[in-house]
């Protein structure tokens, strides 16, 4: 009877190790694929795309696609400025949320839940329909620089950044998780004599890494593919970020190892983050689940 | 102290004026050939011949990449933020000067008189913008095909007729040999359905829309030879000839490694063919009835209506249009230039050059698409209205259903009225 049991345990595992690999394989696959094909010639990768071929480091090896990438536009410059303005923005997002998530969930004033409805009513506008009004708005808005005052924000990273440091979802985000944090903690700061800004700093966000991981990740992933704005409101190639860049690679006849090279070359500091910021963002989704 | 004040007002007077008698005027120009190292090779030689020709203009330029370009100069216009020269799609131009972005080229037309009619940029009436080249079709295939087939090698003077070009595609399912006689690259979406298609249409005796008023596309687009038309075109799909959707890696591999016996391509896509397919010759598009028509029109150069200088925009871009840049961008990106000096001057376009057939194709066979600032709704419903005739869907409701909605489109805005 043990060893019944035992085999039967043994076969559930694996047909439970299985299912995962499957479903991990379905998500693995369009990265392996991409990164084969980058090593490529791009008549070979096509025609490999009709067999598992397309998968396998197989037929005529080499970087050539990636020093070919490099030899058609400035990759590194897309990249760093990509990186800058998502960095920039993700940090300044995640302090300027944060803080609003604060005041609506942990301090009491008039009129609260109806800020949070109207942040909220936000989720609702897709970016396309304020995409024409907010570019009306940017090129008459003015800046004081290194040359003094300026009209108008187009082509400069400011654009492409301070336009989306506030956003409904990382504020409701932030909401829910504070609202979640057992009050006495708030209350026993405030009894020590803590002021709200050393409950914000002190007690409240040394607790939230996995809100702040999942926060930042999303915002990250929405910061790293912008597509529409910047080619809107930036036409000076010193600005473009990684997307606006992929462009580069369709030509008359387009050069899809190059654009494999491209796209393998843009998919890495996604990888990294996210890597790095992991097992917060496992551990955020899984409290999710929890009721308390 | 009053002769130091005096002297050092002269000074700074005459140095002012020295300056701006010799300071040369910033124009900014955008091109949309980013990502493209030979164009943007040439485009840079360019700018920099005509800096140096002169001293009253510098060209300052900002390259785009193609897929982004239509939407950043939109944008751009819309913020106030067009620069003095821009370049423009042929079938986008009308829509371009009627929105006001573009103002009617200051250059006499009679100074091009000798470019190919597709290089033009004419809408009513006024020529707006110039282009460096044009680009045209063929029918791709390959000489022991023919052979083997028992065909007629068809010529511009004789190209064939609809029965030919029907038992040619018979002959070649026949044999067996290929997976589908004809490849029409159904797999490129987007301009592709109106630019090599419409060709089909217009030499039935159809067309987009009405050219005669451009107000409608009643008749054109639905009455009896666009039925005629649409079910020959559904045919292809349902006789087995070619398929209505189709694989990219197909479209880009497929003639090459022969699982077609026909390609419909452009000459952009001759070059790398001819390395691949020692005797592929390219023929003209068959006379369905009312003409063989192949389409027109690429990339021009305009002023915009906001640049300060238009004669220093249009200097510059008469500058560029001298044979030795059309034959430069020619030779190097491998499309037709606008000229035949040019043309003679080229590698491939030049008397018994591998493309010079493509020259010839353009002289005798384009039609522009249609000269309207609706066009890119039209070109939108014709392509929807192709690929659901493809698909199977009733060809006379899918006509009637794209002539009411390109008609809706034109009455919305006021007939495109200036």
């Amino acid at each position: 009877m043990n060893t019944l049991s035992h085999d039967n345990h043994g076969l559930r595992l694996f047909v439970r190790y299985l299912v995962l690999t499957l479903i991990a394989a379905i998500f693995v696959f369009p990265l392996v694929f991409m990164v084969m094909s980058s090593l490529k010639p791009s008549q070979q990768l096509l025609i490999d795309s009709g067999s598992l071929r397309a998968f396998l480091p197989v037929g005529d090896i080499s970087l050539n696609n990636y020093t070919m990438a490099f030899d058609r536009a400035p990759v590194a410059l897309f990249v760093a400025n990509s990186l800058f303005i998502t960095g920039t923005t993700v940090i300044l997002s995640l302090f300027v949320c944060s803080l609003a998530g604060f005041s609506i969930a942990i301090l009491s004033w008039r009129g609260k839940a109806f800020v949070l409805s109207a942040i909220l009513a936000t989720l609702t506008v897709p970016f396309e329909t304020i995409a024409v009004p907010l570019l009306l708005m940017s090129s008459k808005l003015p800046w004081i620089g290194m040359d003094g005052l300026e009209v108008g924000w187009l082509n400069s990273y400011r654009v492409q950044i301070i336009p989306f440091i506030a956003d409904g979802l990382t504020i409701f985000l932030f909401v829910q998780y504070f609202r979640d944090i057992p009050s006495d903690l708030v209350e026993a700061a405030r009894a020590e004599g803590a002021s709200w800004s050393q409950v914000y700093s002190k007690v409240l966000m040394p607790l939230s890494g996995p809100i702040i991981a999942t926060a930042a990740i999303l915002k990250f992933l929405v910061m790293y593919n912008q597509y529409l704005w910047p080619l809107m409101v930036v036409q000076e190639e010193g600005y473009r970020p990684v997307l606006v860049g992929l462009q580069y690679f369709f030509q008359l006849n387009t050069a899809w190892g190059e654009i494999m090279a491209y796209l393998s070359m843009i998919t890495v500091p996604v990888l990294v983050f996210y890597l790095f910021l992991q097992r917060a963002f496992i551990a955020s989704i899984a409290s999710t689940g929890v009721k308390g | 102290m009053k002769h130091f004040k005096l002297t050092t007002g002269a000074l700074l007077l005459s140095t002012a004026l020295a300056n701006s008698a010799f300071a040369a005027t910033e124009l900014a120009m955008w091109y949309h050939g980013a990502g493209n190292e030979v164009e943007s090779a040439i485009i840079n030689q360019i700018i920099t011949d005509f800096n140096n020709s002169q001293s009253d203009y510098t060209i300052a330029l900002e390259s785009f990449p193609q897929g982004a370009y239509n939407d950043a100069v939109q944008a751009a216009a819309l913020a106030g933020n067009l620069p003095d020269i821009i370049d423009v799609d042929g079938p986008v131009m009308p829509g371009w000067a009627w929105a006001g972005y573009i103002a009617p080229l200051p250059i006499d037309e009679a100074e091009f008189a000798d470019f190919l009619p597709g290089t033009k940029g004419i809408w009513n009436g006024t020529l707006y913008s110039i282009g460096l080249w044009d680009a045209a079709v063929a029918l791709y295939a390959r000489q022991s095909t023919l052979d083997e087939l028992g065909l007629r090698k068809p010529t511009l003077d004789a190209p064939w007729t609809k029965d030919e070009f029907m038992a040619a595609l018979d002959a070649a399912k026949a044999s067996g040999k290929y997976d589908y006689a004809l490849d029409l690259g159904t797999a490129w979406t987007g301009e592709w359905f109106p630019y090599a298609f419409s060709p089909f249409l217009q030499s039935f005796g159809g067309d987009m829309i009405d050219r005669a008023s451009y107000s409608t596309a009643e008749g054109a687009l639905n009455g009896d030879a666009a039925l005629e038309f649409g079910a020959w075109w559904q045919g292809l799909f349902t006789g087995g000839y070619a398929q209505a959707t189709q694989d990219g890696a197909d479209r880009d591999t497929g003639f090459n490694t022969s699982k077609y016996a026909f390609s419909w391509n452009g000459n952009w896509a001759a070059i790398p063919t001819l390395e691949q397919v020692n005797d592929v010759v390219f023929l003209p598009a068959p006379d369905l009835g009312n003409g063989s028509k192949i389409g027109a029109a690429s990339w021009q150069f305009g002023v915009t209506t906001t640049s300060k200088h238009p004669d220093g925009a249009a200097a510059f871009i008469k500058f560029a249009t001298q044979d030795k840049y059309l034959a430069a961008f020619s030779d190097g990106i491998g499309l037709i230039p606008s000229t035949a000096s040019a043309a003679a001057m080229t590698k491939n376009y030049s008397s018994g050059g591998a493309l010079e057939v493509f020259y010839g194709l353009s002289e005798a066979q384009a039609l522009v698409r249609p000269v309207t600032p609706g066009y890119a709704v039209v070109a939108k419903v014709f392509e929807k209205a192709l690929a659901d005739i493809a698909n199977g869907a009733d060809v006379a409701d899918t006509l009637d259903a794209a002539v009411d909605e390109i008609d809706a489109d034109i009455a919305k805005n006021n007939g495109y009225s200036k």
